[in-house]
């Protein structure tokens, strides 16, 4: 058994977890939190996708043991002072998800590529989440979505 | 899908990290990136008794220019290489074909010195330092190697990497001339059905075929003076592709011959 | 806040939640509860000659294991045949573990219960189980010619074999009428197999309370009423010991209308014997070897027609591979051989088909049910006349279809409800107009030719279907208004993500003149609603949507009636807007909606300012009447059922655009257009979301996504990797174009939506790779690979053809 404690959300979280545990088990059970989910188990569909000291990783492929002592972002931490973040805002009014069940992963990953795009073309949008998958939207709106999400980060402002 | 148990370690040095995979033997298991053997632990298609982490082993991230090339430390990941001007300053192939390999978030956590030893035929980087004639060094008990590309792939997914031994580093040399990759994958970041990666300097020319082999296939077109065409049909003859799922035998040899002439094309435009 | 909501884009109520995080998904309930995992058949088809679990009693954390004998009765028999048919002769289930055979790749033989799902794997990779091999069968034809048996007293691997003919008017049978015809064409269709695949996994998560001897069971279902009857059958509980909740639903498509799973009857079993919380979470491979797959058919068509294109004898042969069990009956086939016909008058229609088992993963219906393969027979039909006589495949269409003045039309078969296949309401010729305009039909040509200048290859494609949508027996709604102003509303089938919360609060504000805020929606929670029938065949609105509309609109009478007291006025003078009642014309006369929920339930105690008004020595009234008079009930609700007398007929037309590759033979969607007609929209950017999502599940099964086994039985692309279900990347900007012809059959005039958008992709796709390459696309999916291999066979046919876009 192993100590790990990661930064989460900007919380330190620890927990005595076996070598083996997933990063994504470790968030979802260990600590509690449900919001990244998983899909495959084996690092195609991304809705484990989480923010590791800020780049997006697949939580089903890293073993919690490995980064302990690092950041993570989940989809829990993507709100500020309560209030959903221009990413989860923009795919809310977009009508950017139906199950919701991919979701954490495409807002995860789009709140990266933002940061880091903040005025992105429509191939950059699409290269960005071209590693999410999404049974339910088929993607239109997921496109807009994140449009719509980097023109309300334009509106709020530095 | 739950991986099985193993003991880990996590060497803080490279000398920690041989004697723990020398301890270990073949039952022992390098976890650098992690995103090729995590999904086969997940299946249980690998049960590694042994991982030795390295990811907090000092001194392994480098991308450092050096005199003909740009050598890649065991932990730099591909989106770091990626993003590297010193990795495209020595070898802008480099990028160009790191942009193939998977998705983002893949390329934010798995290596390339990883992707490289993984040896998986179908994979881009392997063929890329196949093409360049780079090579690979690698640390064990007895000291420092470096392994030419020639003589690194031995067969899918096997290279001559020894038992105990971790590989450090890749040296991916630069080139007189143009370069190119161009693949075909049925999905965009799905490894490819086939895929090119061509090389044509002033006095020669060659291309490194994935998919179509155990191992990399690297192809002297050189005598085909820039008939990129002829050069394609000089490839056709020496790959031996396998049906699989995706594409049958007769389309990968097809399919390779359209890209060698695209990729040359290109290299030569560069 | 207007309260008139319906056929308006109103932003999702669910997306709270979702986009936060706090959804809750099946393996988000239940933290500490026993995890379940299952050994299961690595081999196709064999007989069990033991089970060995010394290895695996040692290892640390395993409460217990399981095998079929352990399980008593009830649990012991086979699963259900969940919809018998006449014609299913040989139905045929699976047991909840394998009793003795194993005759798929994923039939679960041993059932471990750990402390986590880690250990639970750890102990099923040590539990050695012995087989003797049988042969498996393995694709259709094989299994029809073959000398092996999936099941042992099925002869000829047939499990239902059945005919529908509707003969020529003037009474020839079809197959004389195509001998007869003036033109006639015979061919063969292979459409192979694809599946659901929802983002979440199957999962069931199971409490049982000794002290109230009462299960509480969550399911991943579609369906939590029928399942919490299986439950109380199968484990001997009364229904009202046992609670079903289906709870957020990460997807379904189909998969998840089957029931009960094994799982959802074994764990709930094992929660009870060992007195603990356990839960089961479906991992991916799991998915792919142990749920439902669909579509694969081989279809064998003669087609006789004038000179004009019309048809006027369809004889249709199909070979429907069923899988290895039959949970779900034969209702994709029966589908497949009803919605074949889509908005055409076939002159006269013979359709034959065999349900066949093979050992491998049994078929239920996927999004479509059917469909997708009985379009993809009409439309490539009618290609092939087009080809065939030198005309506008639009043109051939057109002149088949049915006319606006001809409905309701009778097409004179048995639907999968068991009811009549008469379609309510449509207009094809219009669709049609609006679908060549969006994908510029007659510019195609132009287009073409300027592409073929710079050496590329182009080609269209156009589809059409009828989808019988809200198929019954029933749905139910319950409305309550409490004296605080909310509006409850539930109703007992369930949601994956359609959005139903939404839509049925629209329906609801709108019906009772409320703001939409004020209305909440419980779904698919035997607590909350114990009558119901399940989330399928794009039922959900129309069903449920019309239920809930008829239950407020027995509250708002109630509220009307009572108010009218209150404000001594006619009740038919009355009106709610805002949550306020009032008298139409004088605003002033008015009385809050809450206050009419307080006058509803006479009181005897007071714990709110409110409620005081209600109680017995505040209000006035009559000393000769009861305070709840005869025939009333205290409370401001009510509760109603919808049940059509049949289905009634979404329909709905695509076109695409596709350029190949000459030299690489990949091909690429350009556009992408849908003129799609479901009645009238409750929410238009809901149903754009459906048909977007259909679509991309259509070009999945048109170019990506097959089942591929080998001759042993081994699925070889059991995972994401290999199982290609799109990326963003691979699908091309949809297009969309509207028709409301309202439904005649129910209240709202809706027609379900659901699944509209997948149904004819493959048709439309086939028929662009063709119109490209001059290659008859007869199979699906097509890959690069594939067009590649027909490319090569044709040059050595010499058989090229090119269909026409003009005349």
């Amino acid at each position: 058994m192993h100590d790990v404690t990661l930064i989460v959300n900007g919380v330190p979280r620890h927990a005595r977890v076996p070598a083996r545990r997933l990063l994504s088990d470790f968030l979802r059970h260990d600590l509690g939190l449900t919001g990244t989910h998983v899909g495959c188990e084996h690092g195609v569909c991304g809705a484990c996708t989480v923010l590791l000291d800020g780049q997006p990783v697949r939580a089903c492929l890293t073993f919690a043991v490995s980064v302990s002592g690092q950041e993570v972002t989940t989809v829990e931490g993507l709100a500020r002072d309560g209030q959903p973040s221009a990413v989860q805002r923009g795919f809310a009014e977009c009508h950017g998800l139906q199950c919701g069940f991919c979701t954490p992963g495409f807002l995860t990953t789009a709140t990266a590529f933002l940061r880091d795009n903040p005025a992105p073309s429509d191939e950059d949008v699409i290269e960005a989440v071209s590693g999410n998958l999404c049974r339910c939207t088929g993607y239109q709106n997921i496109v807009k979505s994140v449009h719509r999400a980097a023109e309300l980060l334009a509106e709020e402002g530095p | 899908m739950k991986p099985p148990s193993f003991v880990y370690h996590a060497p803080a040095t490279v000398a920690e990290a041989v004697e723990a995979l020398a301890a270990a033997g073949a039952d022992g298991k390098v976890l650098a990136g992690g995103q090729s053997l995590i999904p086969l632990m997940n299946m249980r298609l690998a049960a590694p008794g042994h991982l030795v982490d390295i990811n907090h082993v000092a001194g392994l991230a480098g991308i450092t220019a050096e005199p003909g090339g740009v050598r890649v430390g065991a932990l730099a990941r591909h989106a770091e290489v990626e993003a590297s001007e010193t990795a495209h300053a020595a070898q802008p192939l480099v990028r160009r074909a790191l942009r193939l390999v998977a998705h983002p978030a893949v390329r934010n956590r798995g290596t390339t010195v990883g992707s490289i030893v993984h040896a998986d035929p179908a994979a881009e980087m392997p063929a890329v330092l196949a093409l360049l004639d780079g090579s690979v060094r690698v640390r064990g008990a007895e000291g420092e190697r470096d392994i030419p590309a020639a003589e690194f792939f031995t067969g899918p997914m096997e290279s001559s990497l020894r038992t105990g031994e971790l590989a450090v580093s890749v040296f991916f040399p630069s080139s007189e001339g143009g370069t190119a990759i161009v693949e075909m994958a049925r999905r965009h970041g799905d490894y490819a059905m086939a895929g090119v990666a061509a090389l044509v300097a002033p006095d020669h020319a060659r291309v490194a075929c994935l998919s179509v082999g155990a191992v990399p296939v690297v192809v002297d077109v050189t005598e085909a003076e820039g008939d990129w065409r002829r050069a394609a049909r000089l490839v056709q003859e020496q790959i031996d592709p396998e049906a699989d799922i995706h594409a049958t035998a007769d389309y990968r040899r097809h399919l390779t011959g359209v890209l060698t002439e695209r990729a040359l094309k290109a290299a030569a435009d560069a | 806040m207007t309260t008139k909501l319906f056929g308006e884009p109103v932003r999702r109520r669910e997306d709270a939640r979702l986009i936060a995080g706090d959804g809750r998904y099946l393996d988000d309930l239940g933290a500490g509860a026993l995890a379940v995992a299952f050994v299961r058949s690595p081999h196709a088809h064999a007989l069990i000659t033991g089970v060995d679990v010394d290895d695996a009693i040692d290892v640390e954390g395993l409460v217990a294991i399981y095998t079929w004998e352990d399980l008593p009765p009830g649990v012991r028999e086979p699963l259900p045949l969940l919809i018998p048919h006449p014609a299913l002769t040989h139905g045929r289930t699976a047991y909840c573990l394998a009793k003795d055979v194993v005759r798929h790749v994923g039939e679960p033989i041993v059932m471990v219960v750990a402390t986590d799902r880690y250990i639970a794997e750890d102990v099923c990779e040590r539990i050695r189980v012995s087989y003797e091999f049988r042969k498996p069968v393995v694709g259709l034809e094989n299994a029809v010619d073959g000398p092996h048996l999936v099941h042992d007293d099925v002869p000829g691997n047939v499990g239902a074999h059945m005919v529908q003919e509707v003969a020529h008017r003037d009474g020839r049978a079809t197959r004389d009428v195509i001998a007869a015809a003036p033109h006639t064409l015979e061919f063969r269709l292979d459409v192979e197999r694809s599946a659901c695949m929802p983002m979440e996994g199957r999962g069931v998560y199971a409490r049982w309370d000794a002290d109230d001897r009462s299960l509480r069971v969550y399911s991943s279902t579609q369906t939590s009423t029928s399942v919490q009857m299986a439950i109380a059958a199968k484990l001997g509980l009364p229904l009202p010991k046992v609670e079903v909740i289906a709870p957020d639903v990460g997807g379904g498509f189909g998969v998840k209308i089957v029931h009960p799973w094994p799982e959802e009857i074994l764990v709930p079993w094992a929660a009870r014997l060992l007195n603990r919380e356990v839960k089961w979470t479906e991992d991916r491979r799991e998915h792919f070897i142990s749920s439902a797959h669909e579509r694969a058919q081989v279809q064998h068509v003669k087609v006789g027609f004038d000179d004009e294109g019309r048809v006027l004898g369809l004889d249709v042969e199909i070979l429907h591979d069923h899988g290895a069990y039959t949970p779900y009956g034969i209702i994709v086939p029966i589908i497949t051989s009803t919605q074949l016909l889509g908005p055409y008058k076939i002159g006269s229609y013979r359709v034959e088909f065999f349900s066949v088992y093979t050992n491998t993963v049994q078929v239920t219906p996927y999004r479509g049910a059917g469909r997708p393969q009985g379009v993809f027979c009409m439309e490539r039909t009618m290609d092939k006349i087009a080809q065939y006589l030198g005309k506008d495949r639009a043109d051939v269409r057109a002149a088949n279809f049915i006319q606006p003045d001809e409905f309701p039309y009778d097409q004179q078969m048995i639907f999968q409800d068991g009811r009549p296949l008469i379609y309510d309401s449509g207009d094809y010729p219009e669709s049609l107009r609006k679908l060549k305009d969006l994908i510029g039909w007659d510019e195609f040509p132009l287009m073409r030719s300027k592409a073929a200048e710079e050496g590329r290859r182009l080609g269209i494609g156009i589809g059409c279907y009828v989808e019988g949508t809200g198929v019954g027996p029933y749905e139910g709604g319950h409305v309550q208004v409490t004296s605080d102003g909310r509006v409850h509303v539930s109703t007992g089938l369930t949601s994956q993500g359609q959005g139903h919360e939404t839509v049925f609060a629209q329906i609801a504000a709108t019906e009772l003149g409320v703001p939409i805020e004020k209305v909440s929606v419980v779904t698919g929670d035997t607590r909350r609603f114990g009558y119901a029938v399940g989330t399928f065949a794009s039922r959900a609105a129309v069903m449920s949507g019309n239920a809930i509309a008829l239950a407020c609109r027995k509250v708002k009478e109630k509220a009307l009636r009572i108010a009218a007291d209150a404000l001594e006025a006619d009740p038919a003078d009355l009106e709610i807007t805002d949550g306020m009642v009032h008298v139409v014309g004088a605003p002033n006369a008015s009385i809050p909606l809450a206050t009419v929920a307080v006058l509803s339930n006479p009181l005897r105690y007071a714990f709110d300012e409110e409620a005081k008004r209600a109680t017995q020595f505040a209000t006035g009234g009559s000393m000769d009447r009861p305070p709840v008079a005869e025939g009333q009930e205290p409370g401001l609700e009510g509760k109603d059922y919808y049940s059509p007398v049949r289905s009634t007929f979404a329909s709905g037309m695509h076109a695409a655009i596709v350029e190949t590759d000459p030299d690489t033979a990949e091909i690429r969607i350009l556009r992408y257009a849908v003129v799609h007609d479901c009645g009238k929209m409750i929410n238009p950017m809901l149903v754009e979301g459906q048909i977007h999502g259909g679509v991309a599940q259509g070009v999945g099964g048109a170019l990506y996504e097959k089942m591929v086994y080998d001759e042993h039985g081994q699925l070889l692309n059991a995972s994401f990797m290999d199982f290609l279900m799109p990326y963003v990347t691979e699908i091309p900007k949809i297009e969309t174009d509207h028709l409301e012809t309202p439904s005649p059959l129910n209240p709202l005039g809706i027609k379900g939506a659901g699944e509209a958008g997948v149904i004819p992709v493959s048709a439309v796709i086939a028929g662009a790779v063709e119109d490209a390459e001059g290659i008859a696309i007869d199979r699906m999916p097509i890959s690069p690979s594939d067009l590649y291999a027909l490319r090569d066979s044709s040059r050595t046919s010499g058989a090229v053809s090119r269909l026409r876009n003009t005349q």
